[in-house]
């Protein structure tokens, strides 16, 4: 871990019409640590993961991000073209929905290869033993490479769309909800493989989920939203241990032991 | 043994009460006036009946808790890090090198093995994961886990089993404060011995453990001293 934040929010806030969706959030993040976002439906956690990741536009506050050369930009001041191109190479964005996320009449190795050919690789075979390759680390078999994900189950959807984002080597993930609606055992296989992809490549990651056990597993320090405000913040073994905040408390309390 | 002059850990004037918003705002006074220092080379007991707070204790020591009074003091190399009002992110990386945390209970990760389990402190402190893996073998083997487990994640360990796996993970990397939770409390004879003799090595090793030993044979083979907790829970209530 550095001590210079990849990324700092400073009072974010987001109205729709007279709706707060995100109401003065400032937090930053540092190379190779996992923040989680957690709180319940409506709380204002999804619509957080959209102002950082310049997918929705702050009624106030910005966003700035450490450029690989490492000049922090105001990210409203980045041109389109350079915009894109930080999404494609630096960010990853992986969506509850693998459909969201995946081209989903392309093959497997075509979803792969899409974002390696967008950062300029050229040679057919290169591209395609790349994809093989990560197809491995996120355990689908070679002989799926040129099926579609329409032909794949949800979990492997999912770990196709990890694979998706990470090819490039991005150094900043941004993931919303990436187990929500997965069976238990094929939650507890992806959250092992997150895991492990993390550690190894050091990446930071924004992870938004009501998953408290989730966040518990993947993240090191965690903010709780309710209302749009960011309520609580701390290590996340801390905030989930010994809660300080009346809403907090309710949400850690409520989770059922199994 | 002579102390060295500079404690590796400080505690002083800690108090912590919950507050349990969902009953009321009921206040659950856990310590008051809390103090000690603890030095490198030494094995430290919390004593005390149940409910005296000593688990709390030690909780706010390694940051798990939250701290409403006073300052808990680590030493990381030339500096004195206050775990009660330092940063999470100073906080966190005073635990990567300088504090280990033996829980009473395994937290299990779903699908790693017992072995990579107690691997994972050493690789990542950077030692080549060949050689983590073979030592949290090494470790294992001393702890009389057989090797037929090693490659199974623990969740259907039994209790005893899961409990040396956990012990592996905290001693394995070299960590100048220990903190101990119950290590023993599942352990049968030969196996509660093995983790005196890991203890006492650690000792050598200029290690300062603080620790919680429920087992008397433990604590007498285990610790130089007791700090009884009963004080400073009086003083809370």
């Amino acid at each position: 871990m550095t001590d210079t934040p990849l990324l700092i929010a400073d009072g974010l806030s987001k109205n729709y019409g007279n709706r707060i969706g995100c109401r003065d959030v400032s937090l930053e993040v540092y190379p190779g640590e996992v923040l989680a976002v957690v709180g319940e439906s409506g709380s204002g956690k999804s619509t957080l993961l959209g102002l950082l990741s310049t997918e929705l536009e702050p009624s106030a506050g910005r966003v700035s991000y450490r450029l690989r050369d490492g000049r922090l930009a105001d990210l409203a001041s980045l041109g389109a073209a350079e915009k894109r191109l930080l999404m494609r190479t630096d960010w990853g964005f992986v969506r509850q929905n693998p459909a969201d996320g995946l081209r989903m009449a392309v093959s497997a190795g075509g979803n792969v290869g899409e974002r390696l050919m967008a950062v300029g690789w050229r040679h057919y075979g290169h591209i395609r033993d790349e994809a093989l390759d990560w197809l491995a680390k996120v355990e689908i078999a070679g002989d799926r490479i040129d099926d579609d994900p329409r032909a794949f189950s949800g979990g492997m959807r999912q770990r196709l769309q990890i694979a998706r984002n990470l090819v490039t080597r991005p150094r900043l993930v941004f993931m919303d909800e990436p187990t929500g609606g997965l069976d238990v055992s094929v939650q507890a296989r992806l959250l092992d493989l997150i895991r492990g992809l993390v550690a190894e490549l050091g990446l930071a990651v924004i992870i938004v989920t009501h998953d408290l056990a989730v966040a518990r597993l993947l993240s090191h320090r965690m903010v709780v939203m309710r209302h749009g405000r960011v309520i609580e913040t701390g290590i996340t073994d801390q905030v989930l241990d010994d809660p300080r905040e009346p809403y907090t408390q309710l949400l850690v309390s409520s989770v059922l032991a199994a | 043994m002579s102390k060295p002059s500079l404690p590796i850990l400080s505690v002083s004037g800690v108090a912590k009460t919950f507050i349990l918003h969902l009953r009321e705002g009921a206040r659950l006074p856990v310590v008051n006036g809390a103090g000690f220092d603890l030095y490198a080379g030494e094995c430290v007991a919390l004593g005390g009946p149940s409910g005296a707070g000593k688990s709390s204790l030690l909780k706010m020591v390694y940051g798990n808790y939250r701290v409403d009074e006073g300052t808990i003091r680590v030493r990381d190399g030339e500096e004195m890090v206050d775990v009660a009002s330092t940063s999470p992110r100073r906080l966190i990386k005073l635990r990567d090198t300088t504090m280990g945390y033996v829980s009473q209970f395994l937290r299990v990760i779903p699908r790693v093995g017992a072995r990579d389990v107690v691997a994972e402190p050493l690789i990542h402190d950077g030692v080549p994961p060949e050689e983590a893996v073979a030592r949290a073998g090494a470790l294992l083997a001393r702890l009389n886990l057989p090797e037929r487990l090693w490659n199974l994640p623990p969740a259907t360990f039994s209790g005893g089993e899961q409990q040396r796996v956990n012990i592996a993970r905290g001693l394995i990397a070299h960590r100048p404060l220990l903190l101990m939770d119950e290590p023993t409390a599942s352990l049968d004879a030969a196996n509660r011995n093995v983790v005196v003799e890991l203890i006492a090595e650690k000792k050598r090793a200029g290690v300062a453990i603080l620790g919680i030993f429920h087992d008397a044979e433990v604590r007498e083979a285990a610790c130089d001293r007791v700090i009884d907790v009963t004080d400073f829970a009086k003083a809370a209530a």
